[in-house]
């Protein structure tokens, strides 16, 4: 779910417009580190990707239905800068191409699903991964709480801008209470997913997760030794 | 691209041959993204709103009219906005401020002049919006940010994705075919245990997609740049038709502040 257009006052929408811009400008500056221009096409796919997941629903509660964000997944896989680029490429085409979110909106949403979950999600994931053991178990774990910290805190992080900028004068008592709580929900689909799609990316091209580079140990090509006998047999 | 193709993206272009669907597609966006900050900017609690929200509306059902889109199509644009206006019918409930009653119902004024306003700012942007995406197709919308100095890292990834999505979303559809036809139904949370795996494998097919993508592009000589056909001039004539959209809605707004 998109914020659209006049949900936020002129100003507001302006301010999170430039902060998007630096936002996204550090993100193109720090994306050399991850991919160069020539490697756009995987930062493409990547985009494909995030938009294709967030086309499958899967069930919240009470018959509603959430979909993926796919920040916290994305930034694990292809790293933070690229996750931004990407994101914000597929808020652009759902604003444009399908009206979803508003096109003066743009700098709220890129803030709101891309600056603020990507941030939050990876900035946890790399806190917890430095503590927790060098392992798959630790690796998926601090993902996942990654994945789900950065759905809650981008909702508060929206209900803040409502107050600030919002065009209701509604408590922000129990809208911050109904947002939390709906999103803490989201959250841990978001987890769950994120974990899921981790786990089997770890289990069939570990090297194409970027966030788990450190569990990749070079192994030396060997023999198999109970083979040998086998080969030799096979030879003749 | 033949016909069918392009699959979600291409879904959203009515083709047509009309002077909106003619002009140059940078000139689309600005005045689109000029009509929306218009539509934004009115104030929300002025007592002529509404007339300016209804001015707004003739000014997008004439240009739909001009590039002959249909009333159709327009409205099933409309259904994005659907968990908005959820929130918005909720706002007169819960709002502060001084109360009026309609129908028996003590509703908030303020909140009534909010969720009214939130309602008819989100209709007309998605609206203006839609005709946008239903008169340029996505390769044309490509090109026009690429006039207005779109980043080349975001062009770039934004064209991959406009030529991918429909591959990208056919092995998903696949995927899906081939999970229901095993007598999955994704009805209960025990489904995120067949949804993840499956999320996970579209990755890697993705993302190795793009690998081979990519080393073709290399081994074909690309530099990280794609070779663009010469860049269209968009004339003042173009310009001045282009921006008679957000121009007459500020005459509206306009109108509307001094006669208001």
């Amino acid at each position: 779910m998109h914020v659209p257009d006049g949900f936020l006052d002129a100003t507001t929408s302006t301010g999170t417009a430039a902060v998007a811009a630096a936002g996204v400008a550090l993100a193109l500056r720090g994306s050399r580190h991850e991919l160069d221009e020539r490697t756009a096409p995987m930062a493409g796919l990547t985009a494909v990707f995030v938009f294709a997941v967030q086309m499958m629903n899967f069930p919240v509660a009470f018959g509603t239905s959430g979909h993926l964000m796919g920040g916290a997944l994305a930034a694990v896989l292809v790293g933070p800068w690229t996750a931004v680029l990407c994101l914000t490429v597929v808020l652009m085409v759902q604003a444009l191409v399908f009206a979803d979110g508003g096109l003066t909106a743009l700098g709220t949403n890129v803030t709101l699903l891309g600056l603020v979950a990507i941030g939050v999600g990876y900035g946890v994931f790399r806190g917890l991964r430095a503590v927790l053991p060098a392992t798959r178990t630790g690796l998926l774990a601090s993902a996942g709480v990654g994945a789900f910290l950065s759905v809650p805190v981008a909702a508060l992080v929206f209900v803040g801008l409502f107050g600030l900028g919002g065009v209701a004068d509604v408590a922000l008592g129990p809208v911050t209470a109904a947002m939390v709580g709906v999103h803490l929900l989201i959250g841990l689909g978001e987890a769950v997913i994120t974990v899921a799609v981790l786990g089997a990316v770890l289990t069939v091209r570990p090297d194409l997760v970027r966030g788990g580079r450190h569990l990749l140990r070079a192994r030396e090509l060997a023999p198999r030794p109970d083979l040998a006998g086998a080969t030799a047999v096979d030879a003749r | 691209m033949g016909a069918g193709h392009g699959g979600a993206l291409a879904a959203a272009y009515v083709p047509g041959d009309s002077p909106v669907h003619r002009l140059e597609p940078h000139t689309k966006l600005v005045a689109v993204l000029g009509f929306a900050l218009v539509v934004v900017a009115t104030p929300v609690h002025a007592g002529w709103a509404p007339l300016a929200y209804a001015g707004f509306l003739l000014l997008l059902l004439t240009v739909a009219g001009v590039a002959r889109v249909r009333p159709g199509r327009l409205l099933r644009g409309l259904v994005v906005e659907v968990p908005f206006v959820l929130f918005a019918v909720l706002l007169p409930f819960v709002s502060r401020g001084p109360r009026t009653d309609v129908l028996g119902l003590s509703l908030s004024e303020s909140g009534l002049a909010a969720g009214g306003s939130i309602l008819a700012k989100a209709t007309l942007s998605v609206l203006a919006a839609t005709l946008l995406a239903a008169t340029t197709d996505a390769r044309a919308l490509l090109r026009g940010l690429e006039r207005l100095r779109l980043p080349t890292v975001l062009v770039q990834i934004l064209s991959f994705m406009i030529r991918y999505t429909d591959v990208v979303g056919g092995e998903l559809r696949r995927m899906q075919v081939a999970r229901e036809s095993r007598g999955f139904r994704g009805r209960h949370l025990g489904a995120l245990k067949v949804l993840g795996p499956a999320a996970g494998s579209l990755f890697i097919r993705s993302y190795e997609r793009g690998e081979r993508v990519h080393l073709a592009m290399l081994s074909r000589g690309y530099t990280g740049r794609l070779p663009a056909g010469p860049i269209a001039v968009a004339g003042g004539r173009a310009w001045a038709t282009a921006l008679s959209l957000p121009l007459a809605a500020v005459a509206v707004l306009a109108g509307g502040s001094l006669l208001g």
